[in-house]
């Protein structure tokens, strides 16, 4: 019998009344360390933000490269949005006519204040239409799905015919992160037409002018 | 009742019951909901993104990059019946003239995170139940125009799973010349829609600076 406490007063109180018996009590403590263990394990062990994707569609590869032309868009809303060493962006607009002249380049950052003021101040219409809807929504000044708002915007978006675009290349010693990072910024800003393409020979040149690297390109 | 003397001071007695009650709750949650975190052969910080979509928990080969190599997964599919994982291990076998035993194949299913060996090591990988050299055998897979075993897996796992999709899970600091390589890869191999894994971030845009 689980008894605390013993026995011993029974004896005077004579045969017939009984002692009340105190509830059996069982110790808690070791199992309530064990479980604070196992708690702590699993919410170490548990992987709760799942990581999330980003989706991204690249332009056909041709079978045959020399085929492969540059897009053929107007070059005055053509932007070059070049990934360069060391964290550093470089941007020049429209497109190179003379090799010999190579147009400067205009650096930049991944800030905010960096390439998203600059992709930012060139698409400022289309920025706004999307900015504004989403304030709406956010609101509750317009009630729509989910769904639907990524498709209104997704609308704006290929209505959308004064903003730039972008294409984006990558200069050799950049890095993975970059890349997310400027994809990411088309996201933020509402770039609504952007696109990743090889680096031309006289784009490297162009980079290793201004970061002031010594030329390893050739031009073929 | 008699009075009774107490000579001792009991000791104060705290009720443990609903405190453990509560542990066992949190307890089982956390045990039903876990998911283990498996850990990868390489060590990969993905970069940020505003992107809001959740990763795909089935019909998806995973890429994961760094410049220690590149290192490769894919999924079961979303029925364990498929068993898509072993069968597409057996269409890499008859590529490269390797035949693997059905515990191979059930080794090779089980394995929990990504694998970079090369299709030479493979056996010796399988076999091999000590994790210390399975650590020195994952290398990463092959990439180099002479021996694109990359290609080959991606071949086989589309044709084992047509609906597969492909992530890329790269570390912010791998070189761009790795990143292209997957690229060329995957290209050649027309898969031209990707999926990038990033973890989430706020992004602020102040459009009241910008004159109209």
């Amino acid at each position: 019998m689980a008894q605390v406490g013993g026995g011993g007063e029974e004896k005077g109180k004579g045969k017939g009344k009984r002692k009340v018996k105190a509830p059996p009590f069982i110790d808690m403590t070791p199992m309530v360390d064990l479980m604070c263990l196992l708690i702590t394990f699993f919410m170490l062990t548990t992987a709760f933000t799942k990581s999330k994707v980003m989706e991204i569609v690249l332009p056909e590869k041709l079978q045959n490269e020399e085929e492969q032309t540059g897009p053929r868009i107007a070059a005055s809303r053509t932007v070059n949005v070049i990934l360069g060493p060391e964290d550093k962006v470089y941007m020049y607009p429209g497109r190179v006519e003379d090799f010999n002249n190579l147009p400067p380049l205009m650096e930049t950052d991944y800030s905010s204040e960096g390439i998203r003021r600059q992709l930012l101040e060139r698409n400022a219409t289309l920025a706004r239409r999307i900015n504004d809807l989403e304030q709406e929504v956010l609101t509750g000044r317009l009630q729509i799905s989910r769904d639907s708002l990524a498709s209104s915007i997704s609308r704006l978006k290929s209505d959308d015919d004064t903003g730039p675009i972008v294409l984006i290349k990558a200069y050799k010693d950049a890095n993975y992160g970059n890349f997310v990072d400027i994809l990411d910024e088309m996201n933020i800003c509402g770039i609504a037409r952007y696109t990743f393409m090889k680096i031309a020979w006289y784009e490297e040149q162009m980079v290793e002018i201004a970061a002031g690297i010594s030329s390893t390109a050739s031009p073929n | 009742m008699k009075k009774i003397k107490i000579k001792k001071k009991p000791q104060p007695n705290i009720d443990m019951t609903p405190m453990v009650d509560t542990f066992c709750v949190v307890l089982t949650f956390l045990m039903l909901t876990a998911q283990m975190r498996q850990p990868e052969p390489i060590e990969v910080n993905t970069p940020f993104s505003i992107s809001e979509t959740p990763t795909p928990d089935f019909n998806t080969m995973s890429f994961l990059l760094s410049d220690d190599g590149v290192f490769m997964n894919f999924d079961n599919g979303p029925d364990t019946l498929l068993r898509y994982r072993p069968k597409i291990l057996v269409e890499m076998g008859n590529l490269y003239g390797i035949e693997f035993t059905e515990e191979q194949q059930r080794e090779f299913e089980k394995y929990p995170s990504s694998i970079g060996v090369p299709m030479q090591n493979m056996v010796q990988f399988l076999n091999t139940p000590d994790a210390a050299l399975r650590k020195e055998l994952q290398v990463g897979i092959p990439i180099d125009s002479a021996d694109n075993q990359l290609s080959m897996w991606i071949l086989c796992a589309r044709q084992v799973n047509p609906n597969i999709q492909a992530a890329i899970r790269g570390d912010a600091t791998t070189h761009f010349s790795t990143v292209e390589k997957i690229l060329d890869v995957l290209q050649t191999r027309n898969v031209n829609r990707f999926s990038l894994v990033t973890n989430l971030e706020s992004a602020t845009i102040n459009l009241d600076e910008i004159p109209e």
